[in-house]
């Protein structure tokens, strides 16, 4: 990066320091970090201590930071004859938590805790589907028997939503088995589809998992969400702890409600700024993704703060903390507020405790934004990470364009793309497929008026500018999926994609070129043909 | 109850964003040295006394334990998953990794050291689930033994043409080759237990990746399906697919027979005796979570 290009930085990272005034550099921002990096007399946490408790600064301690190697006793696995190290032991009396770590102390009943710690975690919710239902559903019956019950049967979610629509007879004997199971088990939450030629004849499917359980509720402030899918992180919007696991851990879950889990250490992302009218939160976690790449934040938690984050609607926290596993992040979250409360209070009749992160709390690293600096962004092929403006990759010609999935099929997203739509008056010069998340958003497309349309639907909008007639819900070609999934990638094609992920053959054929992008610039790409930055219709 | 006292060293800031999974056991005083087969190792599954008295002494010697590891579930009922043998005394001889034979029960016999020996694949950074398994074949449930199979004819299939040496030969289950040699980043993408699945199917012993992805490292611990061993340094700079190496867990080193190189592997670590202990149904039974 260079000097100007750091000056024009829309990032400003802070480091931390510890109270001897020794500046540790963050190596993932070390190309910002010689003009950025501020001092702060807050205990941030260094890196090389994460997960090493008895080092963290105290506040009103100085302490010396070995700068090679530190050692540390490991600290507990809690178990239940385990005594715990006392309080004045551990040094973080009188340091505050993260609001991820106070979900983790309330979930595992322990005072403190510190990241690097392993405990076991009381589960509020485990939600699986249909590609990974069957595999954990085996693992529980083999572990706890045959005729074993789950731990909860209102606990456990089951959303089937990957392969639907298709003729494929394995996925659809997997649909089989989850419901199966679910009658067997009596479980409360089971979104079953039966009829796959009419999707609006199974009143209880709903459609995209991550979509489905916000939409119905089962996702609150201050609980543990863990689902046999990557985006499960999606939920932390809601300030709850939220992240994917595979079958192995799903089906112990399963019989217990309990998961053995490390605190995560937090990086801090702090946003302010109106947000421009041609962004969206796609924009920003693209942002950030390309800022801290594909692995910055594995094994982190990733908490989003700041004026801007207070402004977005609950669908635009979704996509934001959707994708932190795309920068390797374990969880998204963000602090619970008016917004959240009202978008929930009349989805879930459980009561719900939302956390906040103290002020002492440490952090890994802050990141702070000025989102009025930024620009609509793309990713493009191969990688999440891959980012550019919309702008510079304006002479690339593409030959479709997919809105749909967790990351960018919900009802939001398809009003800003129908706006972007509007706003042009002409016809999509590819073919562009629109595949909502859930019935409901398929329901909204149908039913609610674009703002400045004259009481439009998405639908007519998308019908006048020659979209495809919108599709099941379904996760669909998000993913590539079986052969006849509606949309997937067959022919080395160049697709420009509101989905989270674009490695090779991601949605199908080996040699697609995926560019994710906003609604915004995915409809504008889809307006002209090449890839094209919103501002061009929207200003 | 196994409980170890392990020193963690942390790791250079660098590295920071690799897993530090801390675990509290003790450790039982140490007897012979005694050195550990796969077979053994995987038999042991089925008697995790014989494994944990090995890999908890292993431990004990290694104070500098990297702190990469995870909490893992291994089923310790009958064996779909475990740990494939991979002793062969002829480095060039085609690789048919067999599950695991039958154990001694005798926790104190001495066992040879646990190695893995056999031809390599190398790949690059960031290969993600996608490429180790395409969303097409999730379809086929792991749990099941036939599907299990064929999860691993198609294990990297998804890999670009630029990867001109197929992982698995068409109509083949199994791949020649027993360890995989990879970059940064290895397993990310989603959280589809599928890839390592796919991958110990295919017969793959030991990956040796300079990092993982997050859940990806967890699944495979997890699974018991390969074991994930972390590399020093960029060891796929420096290896060809169709390398013979050895990996000798004790020592966590690689040898590279072809090059007649050899590089320090960070030591299993917590990862051993977790893996020892049968996994997290195994372990939450020890601990009391859940009961025997």
């Amino acid at each position: 990066m260079t000097q100007a290009a750091i000056q024009h930085s829309p990032i400003y990272i802070h480091t931390y320091q510890t109270h001897n005034d020794h500046v540790h550099h963050n190596p993932i921002s070390s190309m910002a970090a010689s003009s950025a990096i501020s001092s702060s007399s807050s205990p941030f946490i260094t890196q090389k201590d994460a997960g090493v408790s008895p080092l963290f600064a105290h506040p009103s301690k100085s302490i010396k930071i070995c700068q090679k190697k530190v050692s540390t006793k490991i600290v507990s696995v809690m178990t239940p004859q385990q005594s715990e190290r006392k309080p004045s032991a551990t040094g973080s009396v009188k340091t505050g938590m993260t609001m991820t770590e106070k979900i983790f102390s309330r979930a595992s009943e322990k005072l403190r805790l510190s990241p690097g710690e392993n405990v076991w975690v009381n589960v509020d919710v485990l939600m699986t589907h249909d590609v990974c239902g069957p595999g954990s559903i085996g693992i529980f019956k083999k572990e706890f028997g045959n005729d074993a019950k789950v731990w909860d049967r209102e606990k456990v979610v089951i959303i089937p939503d990957h392969y639907i629509f298709t003729t494929d007879e394995r996925a659809n004997r997997n649909v089989d088995i989850i419901r199966e199971f679910s009658h067997e088990q009596g479980i409360k939450y089971f979104y079953d589809i039966k009829d796959l030629s009419n999707f609006k004849a199974n009143p209880d499917y709903k459609g995209v998992c991550h979509v489905a359980l916000a939409q119905e509720g089962h996702c609150r402030p201050g609980e543990v969400l863990l689902g046999t899918d990557s985006h499960t992180c999606t939920a932390g919007a809601f300030g709850q702890f939220a992240t994917g696991i595979g079958n192995t851990d799903a089906g112990f879950v399963l019989g217990t409600g309990k998961a053995l889990l490390k605190v995560p250490p937090t990086l801090r992302f702090v946003l302010d700024g109106e947000m421009p009218d041609y962004l969206l939160a796609k924009d920003l976690i693209l942002q950030i993704i390309g800022e801290i790449s594909v692995s910055g934040a594995t094994y982190k938690a990733m908490e989003f703060v700041g004026s801007t984050i207070e402004s977005l609607t609950m669908e635009e926290r979704m996509t934001l903390c959707n994708m932190v596993v795309e920068a390797g992040g374990k969880n998204g979250i963000v602090p619970a507020d008016a917004t959240t409360f009202k978008y929930l209070k009349n989805k879930t009749s459980v009561p719900y405790e939302p956390v906040y992160s103290d002020d002492q709390a440490r952090f890994l690293a802050e990141y702070r934004i000025d989102v009025s600096k930024l620009d609509p962004l793309v990713a493009k092929p191969h990688s999440p990470d891959n980012r550019a403006s919309a702008r510079e990759c304006k002479d690339v010609k593409i030959d479709r364009v997919y809105i749909g999935s967790c990351t960018g099929g919900k009802t939001e997203d398809f009003l800003a793309a129908a706006k972007v739509l509007l706003a042009s008056g002409e016809k999509v010069k590819v073919p562009t497929f629109l595949v909502p998340a859930t019935q409901k958003v398929w329901m909204d497309i149908y039913t609610l008026p674009v703002p400045g349309s004259g009481g439009k639907t998405c639908s007519q909008i998308f019908e006048a500018a020659g979209c495809d007639t919108p599709t099941s819900p379904s996760c669909g070609a998000c993913l590539g999926g079986p052969k006849d999934t509606y949309a997937r990638i067959n022919e080395p094609q160049v697709c420009v994609s509101t989905t989270n992920r674009n490695f090779p053959g991601r949605m199908g054929h080996k040699d697609g070129q995926i560019y994710l992008a906003s609604p915004y610039t995915a409809a504008a790409s889809a307006l002209t043909g090449f890839v094209t930055d919103p501002r061009d219709f929207l200003r | 109850m196994i409980v170890v006292d392990v020193k963690l060293a942390c790791c250079p800031a660098a590295r920071i964003d690799l897993p530090l999974y801390s675990l509290h056991c003790r450790l039982p005083p140490p007897t012979t040295t005694t050195q550990l087969t796969m077979a053994a190792a995987a038999t042991s599954l089925a008697n995790p006394a014989a494994f944990s008295s090995s890999l908890t002494r292993r431990c004990h010697h290694h104070q500098q334990v990297f702190p990469s590891i995870a909490t893992l579930n291994v089923s310790n009922s009958t064996k779909q998953r475990s740990f494939k043998t991979l002793i062969t005394s002829n480095p060039t001889l085609t690789r048919r990794p067999s599950v695991v034979a039958a154990a001694t029960s005798d926790s104190s016999s001495s066992v040879s050291g646990a190695s893995f020996h056999g031809t390599c694949y190398v790949v690059r950074d960031n290969i993600d689930t996608d490429q180790i398994i395409p969303a097409e074949y999730l379809t086929l449930v792991p749990s099941k033994p036939d599907e299990y199979k064929k999860l691993g004819s198609y294990a990297l299939i998804g890999l670009p043409a630029s990867y001109e040496t197929r992982f698995v030969e068409p109509g083949e289950y199994q791949s020649k080759f027993s360890i995989i040699i990879a970059g940064d980043n290895f397993g990310c993408g989603s959280s589809r237990e599928h890839a390592p699945v796919a991958l110990g199917a295919a017969g793959v012993a030991a990956v040796v990746a300079e990092s993982y992805a997050r859940i990806f490292f967890r699944n495979s611990v997890a699974t018991g399906e390969i074991y994930p061993l972390e590399s020093e340094v960029r060891i796929c700079d420096e290896c060809k697919t169709g390398d013979v190496v050895t990996i000798e867990l004790e020592q966590s080193l690689l040898i590279n027979h072809t090059t007649g190189k050899q590089y320090t592997l960070k030591p299993i670590g917590d990862a051993g005796p977790v893996i020892e202990a049968g996994g997290i149904f195994a372990y939450a039974r020890k601990t009391g979570m859940i009961p025997a």
